[in-house]
């Protein structure tokens, strides 16, 4: 596990982001974005969409140029080197594969770019191949690769030319939930092979626990919260990282985890009552789904069995919660719910409109 | 039953009328139909249609996916009139488009350029009509091309020069023969738009279409009938040769 420092050394191969503010048009996609990205390590941009992450991602990569701010890789501020020069692997949500080359020409690319001699070339590619477990599969175009071979192979691509960091956005936001799962820990186990320092995109605050050793939570084009997934769970530093990063209920205007969440038969001054509307065991643990009375908002228990049992709680019946004595809890301005409810269709990046095509 | 009346259309419409030109050019037998497309006349005017029908299409391949880029790609003011005056050539009769280029280029031209009665009069000409085939049939693959394909190559290093040989042409290659093809034809068999234009001197401006109208008004109708066969079989060469570029070029989509 790389150690998360305050200044990057400037040997390292890692990333530094200073100050960076992004605009398209009226719209500031990223504000006064600070990141430090160490040398080797795996970190996670996770937020809504619109949040800038992706924007963030592109202007690393080079793919967009900052309005004002530095963007350090290896040392050196690259912010207005285009994305050739920068020694950059990308990897695309839907793929980019070179669709007229077969599996082979796709990974050799970068290395013709190169101008590297073909049996070189012919040797990197093979080992590629085999990394990235599509042996046999060389002379394919990608039209004849499922989703997941045609990212592994868009991931091998960018890997050939062996870049100083690895981007990628939104990798497995095309895949069905079963490669997806599959193809996170197969990159987590790539990762500790090939040990280039990475960033990927995700939404999934679930993919970015699994696999990332830092999390940047962002929002409304800032960093709202940078750290482990430990940290960002028990030490989220505002509401937005709480509600976003694991789950929450909001009792008497406080956001509240349902594992801190204390169910009481009687009423004390703090508690708020509710209506229990179903008791679900599960194991050695269970949860108890709640309505507030009497706005009905849905709240809900995490409790160990013994305590389900000490409470004997029966659907229909009124009982009190309150945030337990130690936990950790946030005000609930609503100004969460607002970030999620913004959450449009639209990514994080403007598509210019497609010029219309009279027939 | 639909693929029967299918069948009966195409027969009807298409095959028998070429089956009969066919017959008809070799009605006094192969040495006849020989003879008449050996005439020094039918040969410069076959010679003049090919070549420049050749010529039109290889500018037309070049300018016409360089306007259906900046027509996709580039945003200018006008540019939706721009897009929908490129169909014109194409809904204009084509003697209408002969008598603007005549006024034009012909002796009374206001410019001064009198161009008209030489083979340069007959590559515009067909220049103009042939103009909306490669625009309009490279125009739709331009706009379905995933732009993140020239980011991704991009990152690996590739310059612009790179990444529109090796990107973005092989992908509107398809688009292009196609446009190339029906170009092609249309040249080959272009009429309207020559005949006031070319001036129509024998040996020197006289395309194969207006040739053959000659020989028919003259009653020699296996000589047009025979020259129509030759027309007809460079068609059927150039169709056949893009259609194997295009296989070619859609090999990666089976």
């Amino acid at each position: 596990m790389t150690e998360i420092t305050d200044h990057l050394n400037p040997e390292s191969h890692g990333i530094e982001v200073r100050e960076v503010n992004k605009e398209f048009g009226d719209f500031q996609a990223l504000k006064d974005v600070n990141l430090i990205v160490p040398d080797g390590s795996m970190t996670a941009l996770l937020g809504p969409s619109g949040s800038g992450k992706s924007t963030l991602l592109r202007t690393i990569a080079g793919l967009e140029v900052p309005t004002s701010g530095q963007v350090f890789i290896g040392g050196e501020d690259q912010a207005r080197k285009p994305v050739r020069t920068r020694n950059v692997g990308f990897v695309f949500q839907h793929y980019a594969a070179f669709k007229h080359m077969t599996v082979f020409d796709n990974i050799a690319f970068g290395l013709k770019v190169r101008k590297w001699d073909k049996q070189k070339t012919r040797d990197r590619v093979n080992e590629l191949i085999d990394l990235v477990q599509l042996t046999g599969l060389a002379k394919r175009y990608p039209s004849q690769l499922s989703g997941g071979q045609r990212q592994r192979m868009a991931l091998a691509r960018a890997l050939a030319v062996e870049p100083s960091v690895l981007l990628l956005d939104e990798p497995f936001g095309a895949l069905d939930a079963k490669v997806r799962k599959d193809l996170r820990q197969w990159l987590r186990r790539l990762h500790d092979e090939v040990h280039v320092t990475t960033i990927f995109v995700t939404h999934d605050q679930e993919e970015a626990m699994d696999i990332a050793e830092q999390i940047v939570v962002m929002n409304n084009g800032q960093i709202e919260q940078t750290g482990s997934a430990t940290d960002l769970y028990d030490r989220p530093e505002n509401e937005f990282v709480m509600g976003f990063v694991g789950e929450v209920n909001s009792l008497g205007g406080r956001l509240v985890r349902p594992h801190d969440t204390e169910i009481l038969p009687e009423p004390t001054e703090d508690t708020t009552e509710v209506e229990i509307d179903r008791v679900v065991r599960l194991g050695f643990s269970g949860r108890v789904e709640m309505l507030t009375v009497p706005d009905k908002k849905e709240v809900w228990a995490q409790l160990t069995r013994s305590e389900l049992e000490t409470l004997s709680l029966e659907a229909g019946t009124r009982a009190y919660v309150r945030p337990r004595a130690e936990a950790v809890t946030k005000e609930d301005t609503g100004a969460l719910e607002e970030a999620l409810r913004e959450e449009s269709p639209a990514t994080d990046t403007p598509i210019p409109a497609e010029p219309a095509l009279p027939v | 039953m639909t693929k029967g009346l299918v069948v009966t259309y195409l027969s009807l419409i298409v095959l028998i009328p070429l089956a009969a030109i066919a017959a008809k050019a070799f009605s006094a037998g192969p040495a006849e139909f020989w003879d008449a497309i050996r005439q020094p006349q039918a040969i410069a005017a076959l010679k003049l249609t090919a070549i420049c029908s050749l010529i039109v299409v290889a500018i037309n391949a070049v300018m016409g996916t360089l306007i259906a880029w900046v027509l996709v790609r580039d945003e200018f003011p006008g540019k939706s009139i721009v897009n929908s005056m490129i169909d014109l050539p194409f809904a204009l009769p084509t003697i209408v488009a002969s008598l603007t280029l005549l006024t034009l280029y012909g002796n009374d031209s206001f410019l001064g350029i009198h161009a008209a009665y030489t083979k340069f009069a007959v590559i515009i000409a067909l220049l103009f009509v042939t103009l909306p085939f490669v625009v309009r049939a490279v125009q739709p693959l331009l706009l379905s091309l995933d732009r993140d394909m020239e980011s991704a190559a991009e990152s690996l290093g590739a310059g612009k020069v790179r990444i529109f040989t090796q990107i973005i042409f092989p992908n509107l290659l398809p688009g292009i023969a196609a446009g190339v093809a029906l170009a092609f034809a249309r040249a080959l068999g272009e009429f309207g738009a020559l005949v006031l234009i070319s001036g129509n001197v024998p040996y020197k401006t006289e395309v194969a279409s207006v040739f053959i109208r000659g020989q028919i008004e003259s009653d020699q109708v296996v000589g047009a009938a025979a020259v129509s066969v030759v027309l007809l079989v460079f068609s059927m060469c150039m169709l056949a040769f893009v259609n194997l570029i295009q296989k070619w070029g859609l090999r990666h989509d089976r």
